[in-house]
């Protein structure tokens, strides 16, 4: 290992010491000269037809250079579902066009129809308050099930709120109807995965530049992929050349999904800044953060597990309504259908799983991927209904666990719901969960916390993801409109210090810290000598960004393949210089040297000899060490994980706390295990978060209730518990060159279930027969469920 | 925000003469008035700040009343310890920012339903004191939002009786963190006062059935079978009115045991 830290080592995370001291560069931080303000005029109601705008006042206003409505973007593209999904029938999704601005119909709160760019922001906002608009108010679509029936349509040229009726896998559904049928029992459980707004804190953000010389685009934005966020607004949105728009996402301060997407926000500032010839800027402020971003989750479930006499797992089927708010966003259709289905066998060797998504259009923010997509979902129902068999059928929900785990012998396991698992260990991960979270002592703790009056419970989990998506051929066969592979060019400089251009886009995974331990470990030279550059179109080959905890699995690969080209075209050029043939060179901590002698050339000095290649053999080697390439994974990676936390009830009161929470997952090697401990740390408190605090309520009229930290409950400090965290027990991903399978989404996957299973446990102790709690269990909600037990 | 002047005045009468222009108004600490002003939803032309009045400022105590300046911060009464139940009340008030600059005058004047200092000046039976007059406690808190105060009158002070008892219980609205319930017990020589905070559409109130049953045997158990109403409570996202009857009696009973 390379002094200071190759692979496994703990180092501290180095972009932390900007981050830390105030000079990161967040998009908002960029200020050019002549730079304008963007301010949007946003539908205050759900659901309204735009009778009449005049912005005529408003465009007469002191400061203001430009007011656009939809009426300017009608002869563009809209922006796109980048992922195609057939209803059983056969007959594809529905997908309504997604305007930059809202023109005939606003859909949701918030819902943009017009832009004010001005000098300044107050001036911008004095004219939106200007804009003369006659919306004529509809009633509004909220409520899912009552979507799916009603002829009041979100989008009245599709002729229903149902986008598709999609099943998952189609063929097994008569095995998985008899299954249930035939069974020793079967548990039922409905449930509601609840709607979370993804407060990042950094709220989005987007700066044009237009270049009337020669006729080029740069915009900086607050982007998880700006290859895609610049693929979709050339391909399908403005129409600008690829070669003609550089899209820049500078630090980011978080996205969790939210971020991946390409928004109406960003053409509208592209489009301005050609109009009026100066640079646009836009800044979300917190209000439009809560009422714009891509929302998360929403899912309204019945699920059914089927048991034979010794508990044996025989199927599961899943009916879920998936929201998918009042536009479809680009992975909308992607989240709630292959990223949730086919995790529907969890850790199991159940036989036959079916499940049933009906994708719903609402009068409600969009809703896409966010931490765990698709997965927690899937998680979550697995897991609670596990639990709930187990008590039906009073056995241990660990026992009825291991008993139906798939076992290490099995592997590669072909999953009921059609996956390809590589490698795990179930049965590891729970002994070693038993062991770290000390479970033996749960009953004694349970005694004291009953001495204080309160309810103690304790909740267990297994999950299984699916991550580092994906194989590009399996996803374009499933429907996916783009490709999941990713890129990485290594280029020496002369003076021996590496640049890695990397696809993947940090904001927060520590990519600039592990990534270069990979290739320092390869080369086995200081890894302070290797920056990653990241989040620039200009700068980087391409790129498929930064989600479903792909980086290191994906282009993380990348970058070790490149690495490996670097170190053969190395080993030519050392060859050469030390007058021996490439296959007697080694490559020893930074080192080339040929074998069985004492003969040697540092790394830097062939750097050095590439770049300045006096005697060169031209016709066997370029000068330069620069090499690219693109990766594309085999199959998905799985990581896997054991979990449980012990929670107190407050009977007066019904308040929870998390006395204790414990995740033990196998992700394959690890890199960096600081940091890997940290991104579980993050992902324990949205899970915990979404578990008992976040309560995204839109009303009968659409109106979000929760539309500020005043109503949003956001996770803090005293709101969670220290955690244990353990890794030690990873199988490495057999496909991938890393061995590495994905953390950065396990936490917020493997908690929210715990959590609920911890509480029913502590209510049950109680002597209180509840068998269920919706998300978030607000105290209110586990007070009146005591009432009512 | 709207643009607008500002004043600062040096004495109490600038301050009256400064807030009889009708488009001005008062500001203590502004940690309710300039969120309310970001987000355009009020547009005075002129605020009068209170913070450099000198005669506002200060914490003193004499046989057995404590007197706090009307822009005295939450962190200095957090800080002063004279009256321990209203210095822990202060101390978990919003967070060090709020605490740092949010004011005991702009709280009582803004009279949020579930704000804490309502309670705490109303089971004190605590004195308002203005530019004008004095407002006895059970006088001043009219409704949601609302107070006795005139158009321009400013709190410059705020008189509290120490009692021989007291102990406020808050249970946190889980975002805000505002009282979704809260309730203020105080023993004084005139009997067993209780008031509560973030529960009813009204405002803070007191509850006197409480209050009966405490004077006559002050412990947890004289509440036993005791309940408030839910009627004309607030029902929200984070409880309903049921619920926050039910917290009444909790917070209550755990305040009397807590008192001290
Ligand atoms: C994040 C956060 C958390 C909070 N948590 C709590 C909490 O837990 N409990 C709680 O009780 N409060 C809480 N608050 C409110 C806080 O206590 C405010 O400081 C207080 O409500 C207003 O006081 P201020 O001095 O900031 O008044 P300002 O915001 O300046 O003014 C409020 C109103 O009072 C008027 N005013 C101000 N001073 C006077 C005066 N001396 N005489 C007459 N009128 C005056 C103003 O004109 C205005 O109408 C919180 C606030 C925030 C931002």
């Amino acid at each position: 290992m390379p002094k200071d830290g190759g692979i496994g080592a703990p180092t501290r995370r180095r972009e932390d010491v900007r981050f830390l001291t105030g000079t990161g560069q967040y998009s908002d931080d960029m200020n050019v000269y002549g730079q304008t303000v963007a301010v949007f005029a946003r539908s205050t109601v759900a659901n309204g037809v735009i009778k009449s705008i005049d912005t005529s006042a408003a465009a007469a206003m002191p400061g203001v250079l430009a007011v656009f409505t939809g009426e300017d973007f009608v002869d563009v593209g809209g922006n796109p579902a980048g992922w195609l999904i057939n209803s059983r029938d056969g007959e594809p999704m529905k997908e309504p066009k997604r305007p930059v601005l809202a023109h005939g119909k606003v859909r949701h709160v918030g819902d943009a129809y017009a832009a004010v760019i001005a000098e300044t922001t107050e001036q911008a906002k004095d004219a939106v308050e200007a804009i003369e608009v006659d919306i004529e108010e509809l009633p509004a679509v909220v409520n899912m099930k009552d979507a799916l029936s009603s002829t009041n349509y979100v989008h009245d040229e599709i002729g229903t709120n149902q986008c598709f009726d999609w099943g998952w896998i189609e063929d097994n559904r008569a095995a998985t109807d008899a299954a249930i049928k035939g069974a020793h029992h079967v548990t039922t459980l409905e449930l509601v995965n609840n709607r979370l707004v993804p407060n990042a804190m950094e709220p989005r953000c987007s700066m044009a530049q237009y270049n009337r010389a020669n006729d080029e685009y740069t915009l900086h934005t607050t982007s998880q992929n700006p290859h895609l966020t610049r693929l979709l607004i050339s391909a399908f949105v403005l129409g600008i050349p690829e070669n003609k728009l550089t899209v820049i996402a500078p630090d980011v301060g978080g996205g969790f999904g939210s971020k991946i997407y390409h928004y109406g926000e960003e053409a509208l500032v592209l489009a301005a800044a050609k109009k009026i010839g100066r640079p646009v800027k836009w800044t979300s402020d917190r209000t439009e953060a809560f009422l714009t971003d891509a929302h998360g989750r929403d899912h309204v479930t019945t699920i059914e597990l089927a048991l034979d006499a010794e508990g044996k797992f025989l199927a599961f089927r899943t009916e879920t309504m998936a929201n998918v708010g009042a536009y479809l966003s680009n992975f909308s259709t992607a989240t709630p259908t292959f990223l949730h289905g086919t995790l529907m066998a969890g850790n199991y060797t159940v036989p036959n799983v079916y499940v049933n998504v009906k994708a719903v259009f609402t009068n409600t923010a969009p809703v896409d991927a966010y931490r765990g997509a698709g997965r927690p979902e899937a998680t979550f129902s697995l897991e609670r209904v596990i639990d709930k068999a187990a008590r039906e059928i009073g056995m241990d929900p660990i026992e009825l666990r291991r008993k139906n785990f798939i076992k290490p012998d099995q592997y590669p396991f072909a999953s009921a719901a059609g996956l390809e698992y590589d490698s795990g260990n179930y049965d590891a991960l729970m002994d070693q969960m038993e062991k770290v979270a000390d479970v033996a002592g749960f009953e004694a703790r349970r005694k004291a916390s009953e001495k204080n009056g309160k309810l103690r419970g304790f909740g267990v989990n297994a999950y299984i993801e699916a991550c580092g998506i994906a194989p590009s051929n399996l996803v374009g066969v499933l429907g996916s409109r783009v490709g999941l592979y990713d890129a990485a060019t290594v280029r020496v400089n002369a003076t021996g210090n590496l640049s890695v251009m990397v696809g993947a886009h940090s904001h927060g995974q520590g990519h600039e810290t592990a990534f270069p331990q990979v290739v320092a470990e390869m080369l086995g030279i200081d890894p302070q000598s290797i920056d990653i550059v990241h989040g620039d179109t200009s700068k980087i080959p391409f790129g498929m960004g930064t989600y479903g905890s792909r980086s290191l699995a994906v282009c993380g690969s990348a970058v070790v393949r490149a690495t490996e080209k670097i170190i053969n075209k190395a080993k030519k050029i050392a060859a050469h210089m030390l007058e021996a043939s490439d296959g007697d060179i080694e490559l020893t901590d930074g080192v080339f040297s040929v074998a069985g002698t004492d003969k040697s050339v540092t790394f830097g000095e062939v750097a050095l000899k590439a770049y300045i290649p006096h005697e060169f053999p031209l016709e066997d080697i370029e000068p330069g060490l620069e090499e690219t390439a693109f990766y594309d994974p085999a199959n998905f990676t799985y990581p896997s994980g054991a979990y449980c936390c012990e929670v107190e009830v407050d009977p007066d009161t019904g308040k929870v706390s998390v006395e204790r929470m414990t995740a033990v997952d196998d992700f394959g090697n690890v890199i960096n295990p600081m940091i890997v401990t940290g991104q579980v740390h993050g992902g324990l408190g949205q899970g915990i978060g979404q578990a008992l605090l976040e309560n995204t309520t839109y009303d009968e009229n659409g109106q979000l209730l929760s539309a500020s930290y005043m109503d949003y409950v956001m996770p803090r400090a005293d709101d969670l518990p220290f955690y244990t965290v353990d890794h030690s027990q990873g199988n490495a991903c057999t496909h991938n060159p890393l061995g590495v399978k994905g953390c950065g989404e396990a936490g917020a996957i493997g908690s929210p279930p715990t959590v609920v299973n911890a509480v029913i446990d502590a209510l049950q102790s109680g002597g209180k027969n509840v068998t269920h709690i919706d998300m978030p269990m607000t105290p209110h909600r586990v007070w009146s469920a005591m009432q009512n037990a | 925000m709207y643009a607008f002047d500002i004043e600062r005045p040096a004495t109490v009468a600038e301050a009256a003469a400064a807030l009889g222009n009708e488009d001005a108004q008062a500001l203590g600490g502004g940690q309710t008035l300039i969120p309310t002003l970001k987000q355009r939803l009020a547009s005075p032309e002129k605020l009068v700040s209170l913070t450099g009045v000198a005669e506002m400022q200060g914490i003193t105590s004499n046989g057995g009343t404590l007197t706090i300046g009307g822009a005295v911060t939450h962190a200095d009464v957090a800080g002063d310890g004279s009256y321990k139940a209203l210095s822990e009340l202060a101390s978990n008030i919003g967070d060090p920012a709020v605490r740092n600059r949010g004011t005991i005058g702009g709280s009582l004047a803004n009279n949020d339903p579930s704000a804490c200092y309502p309670a705490a000046a109303l089971a004190s039976g605590a004195t308002i004191v203005t530019n004008t007059r004095e407002i006895a406690a059970d006088d001043y808190f009219v409704g949601l939002f609302e107070t006795a105060l005139d158009e321009g009158e400013i709190i410059t002070a705020v008189k509290f009786p120490i009692p021989q008892k007291a102990n406020y219980q808050k249970f946190l609205q889980p975002a805000s963190r505002f009282a979704l319930v809260g309730v203020f017990v105080a023993v004084t020589a005139d009997g067993v006062r209780v008031a509560v905070t973030g529960a009813s559409n009204e405002g803070v109130h007191r509850w006197t059935a409480a209050e009966d049953a405490l004077s006559a045997n002050f412990s947890a158990d004289a509440l036993d079978g005791l309940s408030v109403s839910a009627d004309d409570l607030i029902a929200d996202l984070h409880g309903s009115a049921e619920y926050r009857a039910h917290l009444v009696a909790v917070m209550t009973k755990r305040a009397v045991a807590a008192a001290s």
